[in-house]
């Protein structure tokens, strides 16, 4: 019987300690993507409640009772089973202008997303890609923009063109996109450098065919990233707009106007600011977790 | 490190030109100044004349030129509203601002500093767990919604804390909580992988083996290089603490600079706006300027990239 030498032993050793940190790594990682499918599912019930609400909401989101007006949830003395969550000061239904209400958020989220993402990637490509002079004013551009609060921004081009759903879009979605050009610029200028673009630039191909079929595929799982985590930032921005009077107008429910409604009656009627709020902290931690698992799926290596 | 400093001073004079710009566009590009001061049913005349007496029928380089020029020497024209100078007025809210980002500042470091280090030297215990959970859901809560249920706890049902206000320490505590509270999570997570990378180098091995004590270890030569990091990455944030504290003052009715401005723009009392729009910017680019200067003073790598 052969034994095995010193060597042999540590590099058994030292494989099996490989074997099974690489096992509780993956154990972790599909533990994390649990939480992140779990996420996902809430935030699918979120978007289907949003989407489907007129068949689902109890009551018209507009409609106003006034013999019921500041009741509390149902589980509390005084409240009634017909308005689960209460009502507000004029006798409107919370729970269905919760449901009605998360339609701005997602609208908004999802859009302003679009637009920061559009832009950003764009702008991070070509400075990545053609550096020098364009890649000095890109980066200058994003350090002007980071340096500026994002929500006094938000603040003072609103005031300007005036508060409504199309402003708001326009503005969250033009001011977002820096965090997306300064991650695909630093990816950009590393891919750029391998051997498939250098090859590819050999075979005679043009910028754009470079860029897009040879850079951007690589980029793709990077950016979806992002744009999970950033449609999360984007609803409390603009939650606090609303929140603020500066967003979607009332009467039409969004959290934040809703929250910012209920400010005014927290003495003796907390749950209007409550629930709006709970809401928006919901949505947004589902689709951080859901972010987070998407990012340890599809890119381990990738900090954020 | 005189080259580094002038290179971080190019770089300011760059930014603060573009703060300038954009800090002129969002009025005069964006929207047009007379239309926002004389009121709707103004006939054209009155119109062309208030164009031609604020200087507004000029080319908009020059317009630029002469705002530029003003705000240099801290003239921003008057307050529409309140017929003072925008300047002193937006002076006067600033000290509160600053004392409620610091106090934040301090907070988020109270908070995270203990927690991060202990989440890093016992990883995936129950601890590590916990701050990490602590963090996902800090990160999603709404700063504003975070106020008003302290608001509702501490001042509506046990009445123990004033609701607003300014003065008094009671004042601080619920915005200076409301905002470290969002500016934990982050610096936590900083503070935490900052103690995992320090914790695997060699000094740290060499420390251990000439046999000093374990928390000696951990605090004298661990710590003290985690923070690097953790002092960049929070000077950069500096502008998203401020974010916060604009947040946390109106949920507050904190008298400062972020009120003013939200007061402002509901009045539609341009000059203050933007004044207020200018001086937050410089204020977070001088932040910026210091930590990097002195996070060039402590790590002399980074001086020289």
């Amino acid at each position: 019987m052969s034994t095995p030498s010193r060597v042999e032993l540590t590099e058994m050793g030292a494989a099996h300690i490989a074997a099974s940190a690489a096992r509780q790594a993956t154990w972790r990682r599909l533990l994390r993507l649990r939480w992140g499918v779990g996420a996902a599912v809430v935030l699918l019930l979120i978007i289907a409640s949003a989407t489907v609400a007129p068949l689902i909401a109890p009551y018209d989101p507009l409609a106003v009772d006034i013999r019921h007006r500041l009741s509390p949830p149902a589980w509390m003395d005084r409240g009634t089973a017909e308005h689960l969550l209460g009502t507000d000061q004029v006798g409107r239904d919370l729970l269905a202008r919760m449901i009605y209400g998360g339609r701005v958020s997602l609208v908004v989220g999802v859009a302003a997303v679009i637009i920061s993402a559009t832009i950003g990637v764009l702008l991070g490509l070509s400075a990545g890609y053609f550096g020098g002079n364009t890649d000095w004013t890109i980066m200058t551009l994003i350090n002007v923009m980071l340096t500026f609060p994002f929500v006094l921004l938000a603040l003072a081009v609103i005031a300007v063109l005036g508060p409504n759903l199309v402003n708001m879009i326009i503005v969250l979605g033009v001011a977002g996109w820096p965090i997306y050009a300064r991650v695909v610029r630093a990816e950009t200028l590393a891919i750029r450098e391998r051997e498939f673009v250098l090859a590819g630039r050999a075979l005679g191909m043009g910028h754009v065919r470079l860029v897009f079929r040879q850079i951007v595929p690589n980029l793709v799982s990077t950016i979806v990233v992002i744009a999970t985590l950033q449609v999360a930032q984007v609803i409390i921005l603009e939650s606090f707009l609303s929140f603020l009077g500066l967003g979607v107008q009332p009467p039409t429910p969004a959290w934040g106007n809703m929250l910012g409604e209920g400010r005014v009656y927290m003495l003796n009627s907390w749950w209007i600011a409550t629930f709006p709020g709970l809401a928006i902290f919901v949505t947004t931690l589902v689709i951080n977790l859901m972010g987070n698992a998407l990012r340890d799926w599809l890119d381990p290596h990738l900090k954020l | 490190m005189r080259r580094y400093i002038a290179r971080q001073l190019v770089q300011l004079v760059v930014v603060v030109f573009g703060i300038s710009l954009l800090a002129f566009a969002i009025l005069h590009v964006l929207g047009d100044p007379v239309l926002l001061l004389l009121p709707q049913n103004a006939g054209k005349e009155e119109f062309e004349r208030y164009r031609h007496l604020l200087g507004l029928d000029r080319p908009i380089y020059v317009q630029y030129w002469k705002f530029v020029s003003r705000a240099v020497l801290g003239d921003f024209g008057k307050s529409w509203y309140a017929d003072t100078p925008a300047f002193s007025l937006v002076l006067e809210r600033m000290p509160p601002t600053i004392y409620l980002t610091l106090s934040g500042l301090v907070v988020a470091l109270v908070i995270a500093l203990p927690l991060g280090t202990v989440a890093a030297l016992r990883r995936h215990s129950w601890v590590d767990s916990l701050c990490t959970a602590v963090a996902v859901a800090g990160q999603a809560a709404p700063i504003f919604w975070l106020g008003i249920m302290l608001i509702i706890v501490f001042s509506v049902r046990l009445r123990l804390l004033p609701a607003s206000g300014y003065g008094t320490w009671q004042n601080f505590l619920m915005p200076a909580f409301c905002l470290g509270a969002a500016l934990a999570p982050i610096t936590m997570r900083l503070v935490r992988s900052g103690v995992i990378e320090v914790m695997n180098m060699e000094f740290i091995k060499t420390a251990r083996a000439k046999g000093l004590a374990e928390g000696r270890v951990v605090v004298k030569h661990a710590f003290r290089n985690a923070c690097i990091p953790v002092i960049t990455v929070l000077g950069l944030q500096f502008g998203q603490l401020l974010g916060g504290a604009i947040i946390t003052e109106t949920i507050f009715a904190w008298p400062g600079v972020a009120t003013l401005t939200v007061e402002s723009i509901r009045n539609q009392d341009f000059p203050v706006v933007q004044c207020a729009v200018v001086l937050l910017a410089l204020l977070i680019v001088m932040v910026n300027l210091f930590v990097d200067v002195v996070v060039g003073l402590i790590d002399p790598r980074i001086r020289a990239s």
